[in-house]
């Protein structure tokens, strides 16, 4: 049932304005597929080009081997869940979900089960006479949820569904609609520009900028190889230190604007000179004893209670952050004091201070 | 909307539900707007003896006659006294009631919306009734002080009927500005040292200027349009709208042609009026609503003078309404009122005028229904299909703004009555014009009320599988129909008190409440005239009543 997306070389324009220029990427059957990136980016374009409500310029959509550029929203067979809710203001709960089932040709009987269904799922079976006035935003957004998901759509699609809630309901929401997404095994295509809800619930996530995807492959491999340094440096906070090649054997010897020298097992082969880009997430700072790391100087210091977070500076200027695991660490640094730090070679990035692009073995942008 | 670039022409393209409403829009338009003004504007240029050729031989005739030169300058110099006027008193009144406690203010208000909906002719008549030469007031201060007070004929009766009827509008408009001026701006003026009226000047003027000019231009193009008031009381002062029709149905031979370039020049006008307000309140201020101004009490001489000035403006406002009530139970013998009350005259007008009644119904009912329907599809066209063609649709919406109504009734006539479409004489004909007249205001309406509608919801529907049709009424309409019926109330309300394009259109038997009332005070059956004009006004005030209960409170949002 659960089908695949494929968008093959598609381009939107408004105007003269060239919003997508030539993006291509396969979704696969029932997976949670996310669109993640900065504002403006084009990923509500993307999506709504899949969804129906805007022209595609050039190039095609596919669900399964159906071309749907042509298909009018109405006849995709999707379904839309918006930021904004869009719940319809002048029906009920029960009325709201139940619209797009009355549309089907279903029996009473069928539509009376999948009805109180999905509203036990999304917990509003006591809610379900009540006007959408009259619920909190999260019950108005897992309406939305139901009335989606209860017509089983080929594909759903859903835009920035939870920036709306706050904090806490985020996390309880995050975990209703993974839920009945894997239990119902819709293809899904999920926008957000919040890198950690793509981390925590997608099977496959799309890191865009500019109207391109820069790189896409499951939440890990985002985490721990970014492509480039631009996906690096937005998903979670790194330090970028600049770098040159000064040996190249079976192993490669980069030594750090901060003085640092360090040994990569992984990368691909390099010429002796080449300048590289060097990105360290804080976790990935060692502090060792005195005299077996380079010297800094602890510039602030943040208990945060499982980690402490300190704020270095190196002698040639250059600042770093550093977080530590409270349960392991030896002893905690005061501001003012000096500190000694090496970094853990297996899990940093090393990129092409040019191109920008990883020098990482084995790591494809399109997975 | 379009075909998509990079395929075939119009491969794939599928004819979406708006697309033809746009079409149906276009035609709509196309017959009964653009056709009209272009025949009308054909015929401006051509004269009766050689017709088929472009000549401006009739604004010669009209420039080089005296007669025709100061229709234009009377009407140009009431209408501009009538809008000067209108702004004093209602920014005056709008200030005093939003800024002090006046008594029974909510009253007030109801009662100056109420005049502001009643047709001025009504109140030209009753002003007649009672300043005119056999006057009740007349003969009272002929009788009683040997006083002749001045005559109410000609310029002074047209501007006191225009101002008491269309001075509302400015104080409605600045009523609703003046509630957005944040208080605590006239607070920091006056802890920097301005106090009173150099506060006002200062600090709210400026910020309500833009508002009191769309006022103003509203008024002026009423005035200017308006045919029923100047026709009563202006006797020899003779007005455009007055020489249109007079050159149209002129005894000595109706000539289109030259009715045609008076109407030319109005419109002309008319047009650079309402762009010169355009071009002058661009200048919108976004005020905030945070702190609306709380009215202070007065205190002593000065609580006194705004009581006065308020209760006499309203008063004077309401008067003829009151007036016409009173002499509708009275006794009459032919024009001559007589001693004692009855209901004679409602019973007359069943008699003689019962299809009149049934006719303003039909009309109006018919025309709302119809306005309603495409004013809201047009609405949604030009407020969420953005192309060339619902842009032009938008430029078409305004232009009737700019067409007084007795204009565009020629315009109706000369393209109508002839060739393919014959409407002249037919309801159609006038059912037409209430809905070209009041679309603009329905489409103006609702497309303000379609924007605060979040078209994500009507793409949740198309998600869910159901076209643009049904989305349309089941999700967007529901959605809009609390403005759309307010905004209906008002439309049928100004519909069934219609008079100047219906005068133009209608014969015996397609006359209506507005029409016969007219008739029978041309005959100078003023009992019967008025009995019906009770009627009306009875329709228009529940109407009214209705709307505010509808709204949930006595006021018109301007
Ligand atoms: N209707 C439109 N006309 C012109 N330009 C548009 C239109 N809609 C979007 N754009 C432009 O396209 C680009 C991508 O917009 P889009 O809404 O897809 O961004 P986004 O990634 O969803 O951003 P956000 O996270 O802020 O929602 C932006 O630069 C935007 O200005
Ligand atoms: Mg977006």
């Amino acid at each position: 049932m659960a089908v695949a997306i494929h968008i093959n070389h598609v381009k939107k324009q408004y105007d003269d304005n060239v919003v997508i220029h030539d993006l291509s990427t396969d979704i696969k059957p029932g997976e949670l597929f996310t669109l993640l990136g900065p504002s403006g980016c084009g990923k509500t374009t993307l999506l709504r080009m899949i969804a129906g409500f805007i022209s595609i310029e050039a190039g095609t959509i596919l669900f399964d081997e159906k071309v749907i550029n042509d298909v009018p929203v109405h006849k995709r067979n999707i379904g839309m869940v918006f930021q904004s809710y869009a719940i319809f203001p002048n029906m009920t709960v029960y009325r709201n979900v139940e619209y797009g089932l009355k549309n089907k040709k279903l029996s009473k009987e069928e539509i009376k089960k999948r009805m109180e269904e999905i509203l036990r799922i999304v917990q509003l079976t006591e809610y379900k006479d009540r006007y959408p006035n009259q619920l909190s935003g999260g019950q108005q957004q897992r309406v939305a949820l139901a009335r989606a998901f209860v017509v089983q759509p080929q594909v759903l699609l859903m835009d920035e569904p939870l920036s709306n809630l706050d904090a806490k309901l985020r996390l309880e929401m995050r975990a209703v609609i993974s839920g009945i997404q894997k239990k119902l095994g819709i293809t899904t295509v999920y926008v957000t520009h919040d890198q950690e809800e793509a981390l925590a619930m997608s099977d496959r996530i799309a890191v865009m900028n500019n109207g391109d995807i820069y790189q896409c492959d499951v939440p890990e491999r985002i985490y721990s190889r970014p492509y480039n340094t631009f996906v690096a440096n937005f998903i979670g906070s790194s330090s970028m230190i600049d770098g040159v090649v000064t040996s190249s054997n079976d192993v490669t010897g980069i030594r750090l604007a901060t003085g640092m020298e360090i040994v990569m097992q992984n990368v691909v082969p390099l010429e002796i000179g080449r300048k590289v880009i060097v990105s360290i997430r804080p976790e990935e700072f060692v502090i060792v004893p005195e005299g077996k790391g380079k010297k800094g100087v602890v510039k602030l210091k943040q208990f945060l209670g499982r980690n402490i977070k300190y704020e270095i500076q190196f002698e040639d200027g250059t600042e770093i952050e550093v977080c530590s695991d409270t349960n392991s660490t030896e002893r905690i640094y005061e501001s003012g004091e000096d500190i000694y730090i090496t970094v853990n070679t297996k899990r940093i990035n090393v990129f092409d201070s040019e191109s920008k692009r990883t020098l990482i073995e084995g790591v494809q942008s399109n997975v | 909307m379009f075909k998509r670039k990079g395929r075939g022409f119009l491969q794939g393209y599928r004819i979406d539900f708006w697309d033809v409403i746009t079409l149906i829009s276009m035609i709509f338009f196309g017959l009964f707007l653009i056709y009209p003004v272009s025949r009308l504007v054909v015929n401006a240029f051509q004269t009766k003896g050689a017709i088929g050729e472009i000549s401006i031989g009739n604004f010669i005739k009209f420039f080089s006659k005296p007669y025709y030169r100061n229709a234009v300058l009377n009407s140009v110099k009431v209408t501009f006294f009538a809008t000067m006027l209108t702004i004093f008193i209602g920014v005056t009144l709008a200030y005093i009631t939003t800024n002090f406690k006046i008594k029974a203010v909510k009253v007030i208000n109801v009662l100056i919306i109420i005049s502001m909906f009643s047709p001025p002719f009504i109140g030209a008549y009753s002003w007649i009734l009672m300043l005119g030469r056999a006057g009740v007031i007349t003969v009272f201060f002929q009788n009683v002080f040997g006083i002749t007070l001045p005559t109410i004929y000609g310029f002074n009766g047209i501007l006191l009927v225009f101002t008491l009827n269309l001075f509302p509008y400015i104080y409605m408009y600045t009523k609703g500005a003046l509630k957005k001026v944040d208080k605590s701006l006239g607070e920091a003026a006056e802890s920097l040292g301005d106090h009173g009226i150099k506060k006002v000047i200062k600090v709210s003027l400026p910020l309500i200027t833009p508002t009191i000019l769309a006022g103003a231009a509203i008024v002026f193009l009423r005035a200017f349009a308006d045919y029923g008031t100047p026709r009563l009381i202006g006797e020899g002062y003779i007005v455009m709208p007055v020489l249109v029709y007079n050159e149209w149905l002129s005894e000595t031979g109706s000539n289109a042609f030259f009715a045609s370039a008076v109407a030319f020049i109005m419109m002309i006008i008319a047009v650079v009026v309402f762009l010169l307000q355009m071009h002058f309140s661009r200048k919108n201020y976004n005020m905030s609503m945070l702190n609306p101004p709380e009215p202070k009490k007065l205190k002593g001489i000065g609580n006194i003078l705004a009581h006065v000035f308020v209760y006499f403006v309203t008063t004077l406002s309401i008067l003829p309404t009151i007036y016409i009530t009173i002499i509708s139970f009275k006794n009459y013998k032919g024009s001559i009122m007589i001693d004692g009350y009855s209901l004679t005259n409602y019973v007359l007008v069943w008699a003689k005028a019962k299809s009149s009644i049934v006719n303003t119904f039909k009309f109006g009912i018919t025309a709302i229904i119809v306005i309603v329907l495409l004013g809201t599809m047009f609405a949604y066209v030009t407020v969420r299909k953005r192309n060339p063609f619902s842009r032009s649709l938008d430029a078409c919406v305004q232009l009737p703004y700019v067409i007084p109504g007795t204009i565009y009734g020629l315009m109706l006539l000369i393209s109508y009555n002839s060739g393919l479409i014959v409407l002249t004489g037919t309801a159609t004909i006038i059912i037409i014009a209430y809905i070209i007249r009041r679309m603009p205001y329905t489409v103006r309406s609702s497309a303000s009320i379609l924007r605060q509608i979040n078209p994500n919801i009507e793409e949740a529907s198309l998600s869910l599988g159901y076209s643009s049709l049904p989305t349309f009424f089941k999700v967007t309409m529901p959605v809009m129909i609390p403005g759309i019926v307010s905004g209906a109330i008002l439309s049928w309300i100004t519909v069934i008190q219609e008079l100047s394009s219906t005068l133009m259109l209608y014969t015996g038997k397609t006359s209506t409440m507005s029409t016969a009332i007219f008739q029978e005070v041309n005959r100078s059956s003023y009992g019967t005239a008025s009995a019906l004009a009770t009627i009306l006004k009875i329709v228009m005030i529940s109407s009214l009543l209705l709307f505010f209960k509808l709204t949930g409170n006595a006021d018109v949002d301007m």
